[in-house]
């Protein structure tokens, strides 16, 4: 692993030491014990990713169900512990924070599910919702409260304020659920938002809504974002960068444009046949994710983890080493034999 | 706490829940206004006072209204005492020292049997010349029969049974041997036999009080059958007093014990689910080794050997079921609601865990519980009735429990005094019943899948 380190440190998107947001060789592993007490191996849920974000901008993060996107959202948020590496956001390093810090930490991201009813406690209203983080972090000012509840309602468009405040989750549609979500999120005014794919729940017909007040909010707050989907098609709304994952590690990372025109993993090949666009009709067709399963974070394949599903694998390689990262145009970097230039062939 | 409102509100919709509602209601009204009328350390005198405070009440009596269902009604108790202001004396001097008070005791008798005892009580107050006085009884038919003299002591009694020369005039007025001197006094004398002569009774007390600064108090007690609303025990106690206090102990027991177990219970399992780790492996075997340990015997053994104070009962009660097996059943809950993402949400956001545990996991499952703790405020009822009637009931207190023991040791069903018994056992009912109505129906309306069974 050294080797690539090396290489991909010049890449600026890669590592940055003034990003807002650093994840640094980052690792969530989850211990499985047998019958509740005996070591039995390690989920890998994130296995060695870095990547940096700065303010004011917006990241994508696109993989299948199962390769750790949200464990790895959720370290950034300080709800996992790393098993190794570190995530630093806003000069304060995760793995060095504890108890009060830690929480403090927590509240100055924002957070977004990807299952809005859920993600609301159904006993509380819309007004207690949005109080609860400010209560939490200290705003004692009723006045105050009402002033940021007033503001953040009409900026993700919940009007009228009055009629939406006393409603309970289950008294709103999907759509409205998910702008308390957001405004939730909002609230506290947090540098960086983690969306982990706020739409893949909702109708077809606000996807588009949710994703452009996501947008909208990003430019005119300057925030920093991670979105984060398993559906390709609504990612170009989006960000500027966009990264693939697969089992735990980033395969691809590229401009958005870039990835999307000019795709160079496998994988990242299979996804983009696989996806459709978010608005339109055929939202319903069932996309094909490339063949076979993915594979077990338990027990990882040797060598590149996607090479058991690769139409493209080369014997004796791919099946044995690890690929290094490499920047086949600038900024541009894929986890992948086939660009090698001693041991690939072109696709 | 809005879902909850609508919720009761939906309560409507059962009759039975109603019903339910309507009698927790009284018995909650009873519950406050008994111990503002009669407050505790009153009624715990009064219960433990003994003949000096209940000599006035007949032994034994049925409650009055059981006449109703009688063909022959039984006497009713007739209390007529100037103590009380009940009869004002009229008072004229004689000579200089020398005055004459006298007492005019009048009083309807419409029943069918005679009364078991009749006695006149007096109290003077004097320095060496005790009041003396003189009876007449005045019968409905205008026959004036004298009915003896006394002279009154601080503290007399005149028991007219057994004045001997009161028996052989009545006998020689009603022309009846080796009649009793309570049935010659209501005798018929026109009628066959020993019959009743219903009507307006006078009992007439000249006294003569022989000192400027000396006073006499009369007390004149027909002891009937019937007395009162509830009748009277073995110690002519006024059961009204045990079925009203009762109902403050029997609910402040079900529903303390009920809301702290269930509260306390419910607590701990958050808290053993969210921290986790040996906290909750602690928590599970505490658990397991309370769910051997069996409730009944420790009270008995406590109740037995060091004290049966109410309080006392109700505080191990609890405590021995704070890790109750509910515990498991909560847990089960919360760590299914654990996994909510509302809950990573508020760690998000920076909530504490105390805040997790009292504002999101356990307002979650509060529609679950509700009913359960309706459900199970009659269980804890029955529990302090139980132990009164196992001879552990708090020895001060009277509670329906108590009253059902006193009942059953007193052999009350053999001599035929039912409502001794059946009154409390019906208030028990009537509570339990009602908040299991309740609790059912809350159940229904929180956890509507029940709707379809
Ligand atoms: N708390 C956990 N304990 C053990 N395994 C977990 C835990 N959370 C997630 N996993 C496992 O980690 C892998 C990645 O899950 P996740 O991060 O949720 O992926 P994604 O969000 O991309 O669907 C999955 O195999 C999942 O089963
Ligand atoms: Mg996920």
């Amino acid at each position: 692993m050294s080797d690539v380190n090396a290489e991909i440190s010049a890449v600026d998107h890669i590592t940055n030491d003034q990003a807002l947001l650093q994840i640094k060789d980052l690792h969530v592993w989850y211990e499985l014990k047998r019958f509740g007490f005996g070591h039995a191996g390690y989920v890998r849920a994130v296995d060695n990713v870095r990547f940096v974000l700065e303010q004011g901008e917006a990241i994508a993060c696109v993989g299948e169900s199962g390769c750790g996107k949200s464990s790895l959202m959720k370290t950034i948020l300080g709800l996992n512990i790393p098993t190794k590496g570190d995530v630093i956001f806003d000069n304060t390093s995760l793995s060095q924070t504890k108890g009060e810090d830690l929480r403090r930490y927590r509240s100055k991201i924002g957070y977004i599910q990807q299952d809005p009813f859920g993600a609301l406690p159904p006993f509380m209203n819309v007004q207690s919702i949005l109080e609860e983080p400010m209560i939490i972090n200290g705003i004692k000012d009723k006045q105050e409260r009402r002033r940021r509840i007033e503001k953040i309602l009409e900026e993700v468009k919940l009007t009228p304020i009055e009629q939406v405040l006393p409603k309970f989750p289950h008294m709103l549609s999907g759509g409205q659920q998910q702008r308390v979500v957001i405004a939730r999120a909002m609230i506290m005014e947090p540098k960086l938002l983690v969306a982990d794919e706020p739409v893949s729940m909702l109708d077809a017909s606000v996807r588009v809504e949710i994703l452009r007040l996501l947008r909208k909010l990003q430019e005119e707050h300057h925030l920093a974002v991670l979105y984060i989907t398993h559906d390709l098609s609504t990612v170009r709304y989006f960000s500027e960068y966009i990264f693939v994952m697969y089992a735990g590690q980033i395969v691809e990372f590229a401009r958005m444009e870039d990835l999307l025109d000019n795709p160079k993993h496998p994988y990242t090949l299979a996804l983009l046949e696989a996806s459709s666009d978010p608005n339109a009709d055929n939202a319903l067709v069932q996309r094909e994710i490339p063949k076979g399963e993915p594979p077990s974070l338990v027990n990882p394949p040797k060598g590149c983890r996607f090479h058991p599903r690769c139409p493209y694998m080369m014997e004796g390689i791919c099946d044995v080493l690890e690929p290094p990262n490499i920047e086949v145009t600038p900024k541009h970097l894929v986890a992948c034999w086939l660009y090698d230039e001693e041991k690939g062939h072109a696709i | 706490m809005k879902g909850i409102l609508s919720g009761l509100r939906q309560l409507r919709q059962y009759p039975t829940a109603i019903i339910g509602l309507i009698v927790i209601v009284i018995l909650m009204i009873v519950a406050i206004v008994t111990p503002i009328v009669l407050p505790y350390n009153q009624a715990v005198k009064m219960w433990r006072g003994g003949e000096a405070v209940w000599r006035y009440y007949p032994r034994n009596a049925s409650p009055a209204w059981t006449n109703w269902f009688r063909s022959t009604d039984l006497a009713g108790t007739v209390i007529i005492d100037s103590a009380k202001g009940d009869v004002e004396p009229v008072i004229e001097p004689i000579s200089a020292d020398t005055r004459e008070a006298r007492f005019s005791f009048e009083f309807d008798f419409p029943y069918d049997t005679f009364p078991p005892e009749i006695i006149l009580f007096s109290s003077a107050a004097y320095k060496d010349k005790q009041p003396f006085v003189e009876l007449t009884w005045i019968t409905p038919d205008g026959r004036e029969i004298r009915a003896g003299e006394f002279s009154s002591g601080a503290s007399t009694s005149v028991r007219f049974d057994q004045d001997t020369r009161l028996q052989r005039r009545l006998e020689r007025e009603t022309g009846i041997k080796g009649i009793s001197v309570i049935k010659g006094l209501f005798d018929d004398p026109n009628k066959e036999g020993v019959q009743v002569l219903q009507g307006t009774y006078r009992l007439d007390a000249t006294a003569l009080l022989f000192e400027p600064e000396s006073s006499l108090d009369l007390a004149f007690v027909s002891y009937g059958k019937v007395y009162g609303i509830a009748g009277t025990d073995h110690q002519r106690r006024d059961l009204t007093i045990a079925l009203l206090w009762g109902t403050p102990i029997a609910m402040a027991f079900g529903l303390l014990a009920a809301l702290l177990t269930t509260f306390t219970t419910m607590g701990i399992a958050a808290f053993g689910v969210w921290i986790g780790g040996w906290v909750d492996a602690v928590i599970q075997r505490i658990t397991e080794v309370n769910s051997i340990i069996p409730l009944l015997p420790i009270l008995i053994m406590v109740g037995t050997l060091y004290s049966r104070s109410v309080w006392l009962m109700l505080g191990l009660v609890i405590l021995l079921s704070i890790f109750g097996l509910g515990i498991k059943n909560y847990r089960a809950i919360f760590l299914q609601v654990k996994e909510s993402p509302y809950i990573d949400a508020a760690r998000a956001y920076g909530a504490s865990d105390m805040r997790i545990i009292f504002r999101y996991l356990i307002p979650r499952i509060l529609p679950l519980v509700i009913p359960a703790i309706v459900i199970l405020v009659p269980s804890y009822v029955f529990l302090e009735a139980s132990l009164a009637v196992l001879g552990l009931g708090d020895p001060f207190v009277p509670t329906w429990g108590k009253l059902i023991n006193d009942a059953n040791t007193q052999g009350a069903l053999f001599s035929g005094y039912y409502y001794w018994i059946l009154q409390p056992a019906a208030l028990l009912m009537i509570a339990g019943l009602a908040f299991a109505m309740v609790g059912f129906a809350l159940d229904r309306v929180f956890n509507p899948r029940l709707r379809e069974l």
